[in-house]
């Protein structure tokens, strides 16, 4: 890789052991993937919950946080993903003080490396909004995802240590969605049906992320320009391409006349001719819900998460549930940023919700936080959620999941049973 | 003469070893139970099946950042696998394998490797020269 006279310098040892590791794990991916250089970004978000760092990952993090500050200061704005735990509900998700303890110390780790922790996935919703042609090193798919696609930003999917070495740098290696011939569309779909909720909507990115299945194919979702109702919304398209990147490892969608790479099908496909569309209608939606179904069955767990929730959507899940009371044998677990849970309180949306027996969880996002030790320690099997992201990925911990809408949800929950 | 498979230059030390493959794709979050090394998910191919110490030859990593982080904390716990050999990778596997120093290689001349290498084979895999060679088979 061609290296400026500052990266030298860093990999030289100048600036400390953490900027020298930094650019040798960057200088390795780099390579990997036939980077020419470094681009500067203008933010680093760590995805670095306590259950993946494991004892492992705090130590090494600790390491870091010892050096003199000059040496281990990030130089560009750096936040988090979700946490493994909150401080506010972890004993009544019946997680454990050995989470809390060495959740706190990564936290203090993160802290002295003058890492924010916003502990979010939300973040484009919720912190410093991406702009179109900023590079940018982002962790959690979701992000990166909504970041390239809905706001015309550039980002890899970066693993938490290539996060934190790009906010130690302050760059990035120039591969992937950094560059313009990665962008152009591939892939092909034409949506027949407009998603009726958010649950649709990331049904929609299941079945386009099963069809493409690779990191390095860019879909094109074509029908949506046509439809009366208007463009989607940002939750609507956060739901979308969470569940796209988790079906399908996929760091970037085209939507013609909503994303801003493409205003029409022509400028999705960079002017070359478009594939054969795949189309998408009521079948294809009513056989997904129906690889998940379980009506009738006893619900354990309602989770409202992945991605974390609005204050719009924390205010829908308010209106549902009010005056209703949650099954005793059935749990509800909403999860948000802790800026939104701030203003949820603030403006009464947290009480109404917990009135009616939910419990919302604040700088977490369930299935990052302990999900496999909670399921055992309540008794909890069959899931419930409207997330399509967290039945791709939950079953892996022992749960049975299945998808409906955030109504049939509430239904469920005050039912304890699949209405 | 054994067969030896041409690929992009890869990442981590080389290493040899037993091969375990299937058609289906990878990751630590969601597909593994890391505390017993064995594959969890009940729709993998190798639900059930320990990946501790072996060659692990699939088509690519999916979805999951976490995996960068966790392929090195499985390694300290002596529970990671020896290599990862992909079709293609994503990007978090590669970065949570340089992070790990556990070695991957992906990209072969001759197509799809859970097509060429078979679960039992003894593999080689040198990343640096981008070469894996099948002991075990002319």
């Amino acid at each position: 890789m061609r290296l400026t006279d500052d990266e030298k310098a860093i990999l030289a040892g100048e600036a400390g052991p953490a900027r020298q590791w930094a650019i040798r794990h960057q200088m390795a991916v780099g390579q990997f993937f036939d980077a020419p250089d470094f681009v500067p970004v203008g933010q680093a978000h760590i995805m670095a919950d306590t259950e993946s760092l494991g004892e492992a990952g705090v130590a090494w993090l600790e390491e870091l946080a010892a050096l003199r500050a000059p040496e281990r200061r990030v130089r560009v704005p750096t936040i988090t993903d979700p946490r493994g735990l909150d401080p506010g509900s972890y004993k009544r998700l019946r997680q454990t003080d050995a989470m809390a303890a060495i959740e706190a110390r990564a936290i203090a780790a993160f802290e002295a490396l003058g890492v924010l922790m916003t502990n979010t996935c939300i973040n484009y919703q919720t912190v410093l909004p991406p702009v179109r042609g900023e590079h940018l090193a982002m962790g959690d798919t979701g992000v990166v995802i909504y970041s390239n696609s809905v706001q015309g930003a550039r980002s890899n999917f970066e693993g938490g240590p290539s996060a934190l070495a790009a906010g130690l740098t302050g760059r990035t290696p120039r591969y992937g969605y950094h560059l313009d011939g990665h962008r152009v569309g591939t892939r092909h779909f034409q949506v027949r049906q407009r998603p009726r909720d958010l649950a649709d909507w990331g049904a929609l990115g299941g079945i386009v992320g099963k069809a493409t299945n690779s990191y390095w194919e860019v879909p094109v979702v074509g029908g949506v320009e046509s439809w009366v109702e208007g463009p989607p919304n940002s939750d609507e398209l956060k739901h979308f391409g969470a569940a796209l990147a988790s079906f399908g490892s996929v760091a970037m969608f085209h939507m013609p006349g909503v994303t801003p790479e493409a205003p029409t099908p022509a400028d999705a496909f960079a002017g070359r001719p478009a594939p054969q569309a795949v189309s998408i209608g009521a079948g294809d939606f009513e056989a997904f819900y129906a690889g998940y179904a379980a009506a009738g069955d006893k619900v354990d767990v309602v989770v409202f998460a992945a991605p974390q929730l609005s204050l719009i959507e924390m205010q829908q899940l308010a209106g549902l549930i009010d005056g209703r009371h949650i099954h005793p044998e059935t749990s509800l677990v909403v999860t948000t940023s802790p800026e939104i849970k701030f203003a949820a309180d603030r403006m009464g949306l947290t009480a109404r919700i917990e009135t009616a027996g939910g419990i919302v969880a604040a700088g977490v996002c369930f299935y990052q936080s302990y999900a496999r030790e909670m399921a055992e320690a309540n008794g909890w099997q069959r899931l419930l959620t409207n997330s399509a992201k967290l039945v791709n990925i939950i079953a892996g911990y022992g749960y049975k999941p299945t998808l409906a809408s955030m109504e049939r949800c509430i239904d469920s929950a005050v039912a304890g049973k699949i209405v | 003469m054994p067969i030896v498979l041409k690929c992009h230059r890869g990442l981590g030390p080389a290493v040899t070893g037993t091969a375990l493959v299937a058609q289906d794709n990878f990751s630590a979050r969601y597909d593994l139970d890391r505390l017993k090394g064995t594959f969890s998910r009940p729709a993998h191919k190798l639900c059930g099946q320990s990946y501790v110490g072996r060659i692990l030859v699939l088509q690519t990593a999916k979805g999951g950042v976490a995996s960068a982080w966790m392929l090195r904390e499985m390694a300290a716990r002596g529970l990671a696998p020896k290599a990862i050999v992909f079709d293609r990778t994503n990007t978090i596997l590669a970065q949570g394998a340089a992070f790990a120093e556990v070695a991957i290689v992906d990209r072969f001349e001759a197509g799809d490797p859970t097509t060429l290498i078979r679960t039992g084979d003894e593999v080689r895999i040198e990343p640096d020269a981008g070469l894996v060679t099948i002991l075990n088979r002319d």
